[in-house]
C-alpha cells in the first residue's frame, strides 16, 4: 500500500480558505487525515464530515457518579459515621437534613462531571504528560493551518487541486521514514 | 403582514367567555354564611374521624397528632364556643378569599410573561444581540399584554381592599393594623395610596418603554438605507429601562406579591420572582414564534433560533431553582420562627403543589432540555414549555394561596376560570397586536445576522 504511507501536507494563511479548502477536498473524495490549526475553527468538524462527538454522554454518566458519590459521602459521614446535630434539628435522617447537602451534591457533580471529561478527552487524544508533540509544523501553533491528505495514484493532479484552493505550500511527505 | 385568524379569534374569545363564566361562579358560591361553614366543619370532623376509626393502627402517627391538637383545644374548655366561632369565621374569610386569590394568580401570571418579554427584548437591544432580531416583532406582541394586564393586577389588588373585605391584603384592614405591631410598623410603606401611587409609577415606566421601543422599532423598518438612529436610541433607553426594571421589579415583587404575608420578607424575592417571569416569557416567546413558524409567517426563523431559545429556557429553569434553594436553605437552616413559617405552612399545608412544581420547573426540563438535539425539535419544545409553564403557575400560586385562602385551597372551577380569561385575553391582545406591524424588523442593522444565525 503506497497510498497509506505517503500523505501531502497542504499549508493555509486563513481559516476560511482552509474551510473552503476541505469542502473542494472531500468533493473530490480524497482522505483528509488531519488537520492542524492553532485555534478551535468553528464548523471544521462538520466540514470534514467527523462523527460528533459523544462527551457529552460520557459528561452526563461521570456527572451522574459524582452526585452518588456526594449521596453515599455525606450520608456515611453526617448521618452514619458521626450523627451531625444539623441547624439545631438532630433528626439523623439523611432525607430530612437533604437540603444542608445540595451545595455539596451540585459540587460534587460539577467536579466529577468536569475532571473525568478532561481526562477521558485527553485518554481519546491519545494526550498525556510528556508525551513529544505529534505536530508537523510547529508554524500550525501560530498562525498557519495544515492540512494533510492520503497521497493518490495522481498526486500532480491533488498539487493543482491544492494550489487552486489557496494552499501556500505543499509538500509531498513518505511517513515511512 | 400577519392577520389573526378567526378560529384564533373565536378561540380566545370563549376562553374568556368560559372565563368569566368560571370566576362569576366562582365569587357567587364563595359566600357562606357562618352556620353553613360550622355546618361544614363538623362534617369535615366526623368524616376525619370516621377514617381513623376504620383504620386505627395505619395512622398511628396522624392518631397522636390529632389527640395532641384536641388536647390542645379541650384546654380551653369553657372558651370552646367562642373558639369555635372564631374558627369558623376564618374559615368563612379564607372561603370568600378564594375566587379572588385564584383571579389574581391568574392575573398575575399573564401579567409578568409579558413584563419578562420585556426585559428580555430590552437586553438584546442593549447587549446588541445579533441572533434575534428576527423575533423582535414576537416579543413585541407579547409586550402588548403588559399595559392591560398590569392594569388589571393593579386593579383587582386595590379593589380587594375597596369593594372587596381585605380578601387578598391583610395589611389593607385597619381593623388588623390596628392590633398588629409589625404592620403599624410598615405602614409607611404598605398603605393603599403608597400601594396606587408605586404600582402606577412601575406601570408608567413600562408602559414608556414598550411604547417608545416599539415606535423606534417601526421607524426604523422605514428607515433610509444606511440610517440607523432609530436602533440607536432603542439601544439607549433600553440601556435606561433596564436599570428602570430591575429597580421596579424588585420593589413589584414585594408589593404585589411578598406583602400578601406581611410579617414575612426575602431579600432576594425579587430576583426569585425575575427568574419565573423570565422561564416564562422566552417559553412564550418560543411558542408563538413556532406557532407563526408552523403557518409559513416567519420563514427566516431557523432551527438554531429555537436552540437558542430552548437554551433560555433551560438555564432560566435552573436559574429559577438555584433562587429558589438560595432563599429556601437559608431560611430553612436558620430556622428562625418568623421567617420559618413561611416555609412550614407551604410543606405542610401545599405539600404537593409545593415539591410537585420543583418536579416540574426543575427536574423535568433539567432533564428533557439537557440534551442538545432535542432542543431543536420543535414539538419538543413546546411540550417541555407547556410543562414549564404549568409549573411556573403553581409557582405563583404557592406565593399568595398559603396567605389568603390557607388549607382551604384548590384547583377548580374558580381557579381554571380565571386562568381561561386571562389566557383568552392574552392569546386575543397578543395576536392582535401581531397584526399590527409586519413579522420581520427588515431594517434593523443586525437583522441579516439573523437570518443567517447558525449555531
Amino acid at each position: 500500500m503506497e497510498g497509506a504511507s505517503k500523505v501531502i501536507h497542504a499549508i493555509y494563511t486563513d481559516d476560511d480558505e482552509l474551510m473552503a479548502a476541505v469542502k473542494k477536498v472531500r468533493e473530490k473524495h480524497y482522505h483528509i487525515e488531519e488537520i492542524y490549526t492553532p485555534f478551535p475553527v468553528h464548523g471544521l468538524d462538520k466540514a470534514m464530515g467527523l462523527a460528533p462527538t459523544r462527551i457529552a454522554i460520557t459528561s452526563f454518566i461521570y456527572g451522574c457518579i459524582g452526585l452518588t458519590v456526594a449521596i453515599v459521602m455525606m450520608n456515611y459521614i453526617m448521618i452514619k459515621d458521626w450523627p451531625q446535630n444539623i441547624g439545631g434539628k438532630p433528626s439523623f435522617s439523611f432525607i430530612e437534613n437533604m437540603p444542608a447537602f445540595v451545595p455539596i451534591m451540585f459540587e460534587m457533580t460539577v467536579f466529577f462531571a468536569a475532571h473525568l471529561m478532561v481526562i477521558t478527552f485527553y485518554l481519546r487524544s491519545k494526550m498525556w504528560p510528556f508525551k513529544k508533540a505529534e505536530n508537523p509544523d510547529p508554524r500550525t501553533t501560530d498562525d498557519h493551518f495544515l492540512m494533510e491528505i492520503a497521497a493518490g495514484n495522481n498526486v500532480d493532479e491533488q498539487f493543482d487541486l491544492l494550489r487552486d484552493t489557496g494552499a501556500v505550500e505543499i509538500t509531498l511527505i513518505d511517513k515511512a521514514h | 403582514m400577519y392577520t389573526i385568524s378567526n378560529r384564533l379569534k373565536t378561540f380566545s374569545m370563549v376562553l374568556v367567555i368560559l372565563g368569566i363564566l368560571g370566576v362569576a361562579y366562582g365569587f357567587m358560591t364563595s359566600h357562606k354564611s357562618l352556620d353553613e361553614v360550622k355546618t361544614m366543619l363538623a362534617e369535615e370532623h366526623s368524616a376525619h374521624g370516621g377514617a381513623h376509626v376504620a383504620a386505627p393502627d395505619a395512622h398511628h402517627s396522624d392518631n397522636a397528632t390529632e389527640s395532641h391538637q384536641s388536647a390542645s383545644e379541650n384546654a380551653g374548655a369553657h372558651a370552646q364556643t367562642n373558639h369555635d366561632d372564631a374558627h369558623a369565621e376564618h374559615v368563612q374569610h379564607q372561603l370568600a378569599n378564594r375566587p379572588w386569590a385564584a383571579l389574581y394568580v391568574a392575573a398575575l401570571f399573564f401579567m409578568m410573561i409579558a413584563l419578562g418579554a420585556l426585559a428580555f427584548y430590552a437586553i438584546q437591544f442593549a447587549a446588541q444581540a445579533g441572533w434575534s432580531p428576527l423575533l423582535f416583532r414576537v416579543m413585541e406582541g407579547i409586550t402588548a399584554y403588559l399595559l392591560p394586564g398590569a392594569l388589571i393586577v393593579l386593579a383587582i389588588a386595590v379593589a380587594s381592599g375597596t369593594v372587596g373585605h381585605y380578601n387578598l391584603f391583610v395589611w389593607m384592614d385597619p381593623d388588623v393594623v390596628a392590633h398588629d405591631k409589625l404592620i403599624q410598623g410598615k405602614s409607611g410603606w404598605l398603605n393603599l395610596t403608597a400601594f396606587v401611587i408605586r404600582g402606577l409609577i412601575f406601570i408608567g415606566g413600562w408602559y414608556l418603554y414598550r411604547h417608545f421601543s416599539r415606535k423606534f422599532s417601526i421607524a426604523q423598518d422605514n428607515a433610509e438605507e444606511g440610517d440607523n438612529t432609530n436602533f440607536k436610541k432603542s439601544f439607549r433607553i433600553a440601556a435606561g429601562f433596564l436599570v428602570f426594571f430591575i429597580y421596579t421589579e424588585s420593589i413589584m415583587s414585594w408589593d404585589w406579591i411578598m406583602s400578601v404575608d406581611p410579617h414575612w420578607f426575602s431579600t432576594l424575592f425579587g430576583w426569585y420572582v425575575f427568574a419565573g417571569m423570565a422561564v416564562c416569557a422566552v417559553t412564550v416567546i418560543a411558542m408563538v414564534t413556532m406557532y407563526l413558524k408552523s403557518k409559513g409567517l416567519l420563514p427566516n426563523v431557523n432551527d438554531s433560533h429555537i436552540h437558542d431559545l430552548a437554551k433560555y429556557m433551560f438555564g432560566f429553569s435552573i436559574f429559577w431553582t438555584y433562587l429558589w434553594f438560595s432563599q429556601f436553605m437559608l431560611i430553612w437552616y436558620s430556622n428562625i420562627p418568623e421567617e420559618v413559617t413561611y416555609f412550614i405552612t407551604r410543606i405542610e399545608d401545599y405539600k404537593l403543589p409545593f415539591f410537585g412544581m420543583l418536579v416540574l420547573n426543575f427536574v423535568f426540563p433539567l432533564l428533557i432540555l439537557m440534551n442538545s438535539d432535542y432542543k431543536r425539535i420543535n414539538w419538543f419544545v413546546i411540550m417541555a414549555g407547556l410543562i414549564i409553564l404549568v409549573g411556573h403557575y403553581i409557582d405563583v400560586f404557592n406565593m399568595i394561596m398559603p396567605a389568603t385562602v390557607g388549607d382551604r385551597w384548590d384547583i377548580g372551577i374558580p381557579e381554571i376560570g380565571s386562568i381561561l380569561l386571562f389566557a383568552g385575553l392574552f392569546l386575543f391582545i397578543v395576536f392582535t397586536a401581531l397584526t399590527k406591524a409586519p413579522l420581520v424588523a427588515k431594517r434593523n442593522p443586525f437583522i441579516h445576522e439573523s437570518e443567517h444565525f447558525h449555531y
